[in-house]
């Protein structure tokens, strides 16, 4: 979807404002939060795409004046509500009001901790051969897809080349849309900056994105 | 607008996150679906052993330890994993080296993704609109909020982050620390200088 969150190359945030020794939580909250979104991961309820698109979701509003981690609550919460393992009233009251699903792996408990501070695996086996090779010049297609993509508004429409190959990995666009995994081939596709900027770009300067297959086509 | 200003707003705003939060953590715990213990660790493992010391440590082989260099380049992931200190590395981790010819940065302009295994979670700045909009356009202005300037001939390599593969930025080895120890090299290098949003300490800042 064409949302606020595709930020690239959109002018007037201003400037980037390092916080010298900055703690890896600022507010107690923020850690419950993380930790929470880690643990409900297991119960299947979502993946990382589902969770992606659920904040892109957000209203504009709310995207651009919260938080990153009042997002992630929002997005739990809401999450949570849709799939059924809590109740709005619940969250209303502050507490349970009956009692949960029955979860088929039981509770997320200490044992659970390290598999879910490990980062997912989304490569796949190959559905079919490879249809670009490192070298090829490629176009980005212009799509404007109103659902989930990975596949940023800056570098559509683009010609650039295949600098890496990543084999074949889950399609976000697909799992996003109830189309299951769909793995697609993953590139690494690189722009000169004059190519996604204009003429006025430095010309020294060269952008690249993950880009699976069904976003390129040849030139 | 900074992303984070509202981490400073008054009291009351935060009082109210602390309360929707315990709200949420309370009716996952009654429900049966989640052990506070849990929480409580996952929460310890990100503030004390989860950070940027990690991928400090595998930069400082790298520049020591020319087979480890080379294994980095080919295969972050693997080369990663056999550290054995370093247990918890994804797949498709990705080191890319600076030179005198090549500066690499990596962001995320859709979201956050950053390489949370060997730098742990990524700081406020990494997820700030400002960064996320800037780093692919015009990333020598976002150096120089970072105090960093760049020879004009220098190419600027931006790795936007789309998709569930990762970098690592191995920078470039100050020069006089020749006879420096791993342990003494992985103090000179910054979770920024990793990201390709700073460069190394200098020997002398640390010695």
């Amino acid at each position: 979807m064409d949302g606020v969150h595709d930020m690239g190359g959109v002018d007037g945030f201003g400037k980037v404002e390092p916080e010298p020794n900055e703690p890896v939580f600022h507010q107690r909250w923020e850690g419950r939060v993380l930790a929470m979104s880690r643990a409900i991961g297991v119960f299947r309820v979502w993946t990382i795409d589902t969770s992606r698109y659920a904040i892109e979701l957000l209203a504009p509003s709310i995207y651009l004046t919260r938080s990153y981690y009042e997002k992630w609550f929002l997005r739990n919460q809401s999450l949570l509500i849709e799939r059924g393992l809590i109740d709005a009233d619940e969250v209303e009251a502050g507490h349970s009001l009956r009692p949960g699903k029955n979860m088929s792996r039981g509770r997320f408990a200490l044992a659970d901790v390290e598999k879910v501070t490990r980062r997912g695996s989304y490569g796949r086996p190959a559905p079919a051969p490879a249809r670009f090779k490192v070298g090829d010049r490629v176009r980005t297609k212009n799509i404007h897809p109103t659902t989930h993509t990975r596949l940023p508004r800056y570098a559509r429409g683009h010609v650039g080349i295949v600098e890496r190959l990543h084999g074949a990995h889950v399609f976000p666009d697909s799992v996003t849309t109830g189309k299951g995994e769909d793995p697609q081939w993953l590139y690494t596709v690189r722009f000169d900056a004059p190519e996604l900027w204009g003429a006025d770009a430095d010309p020294k300067l060269k952008v690249s994105i993950e880009a699976f297959e069904p976003y390129l086509e040849h030139v | 607008m900074a992303e984070h200003d509202n981490d400073h707003d008054e009291g009351s705003h935060l009082t109210e996150m602390d309360l929707r939060v315990r709200a949420l953590e309370t009716i996952l715990v009654e429900k049966g679906y989640i052990e506070t213990a849990a929480l409580d660790r996952i929460v310890e493992l990100y503030e004390t052993k989860i950070g940027p010391h990690i991928g400090a440590q595998v930069i400082a082989k790298a520049w020591t330890d020319p087979g480890f260099r080379q294994l980095l380049l080919d295969d972050a992931s693997k080369a990663v994993s056999v550290l054995a200190e370093v247990g918890r590395v994804g797949d498709h981790l990705i080191a890319v080296e600076n030179t005198s010819q090549v500066h690499n940065m990596v962001v995320c302009t859709l979201c956050s993704c950053y390489p949370t295994d060997v730098l742990g979670l990524p700081p406020t700045w990494y997820k700030s609109f400002a960064y996320r909009s800037r780093t692919v356009k015009d990333p020598r202005a976002v150096l120089a909020d970072f105090g960093v300037a760049l020879p004009a001939e220098t190419e600027i390599r931006v790795w936007d982050s789309t998709a569930e593969t990762r970098y690592l930025v191995v920078p470039m080895r100050p020069a006089g620390t020749e006879r420096w120890s791993e342990a003494q090299l992985a103090k000179l290098i910054t979770r920024d200088c990793m990201i390709g949003a700073g460069l190394p300490k200098k020997p002398s800042e640390v010695a």
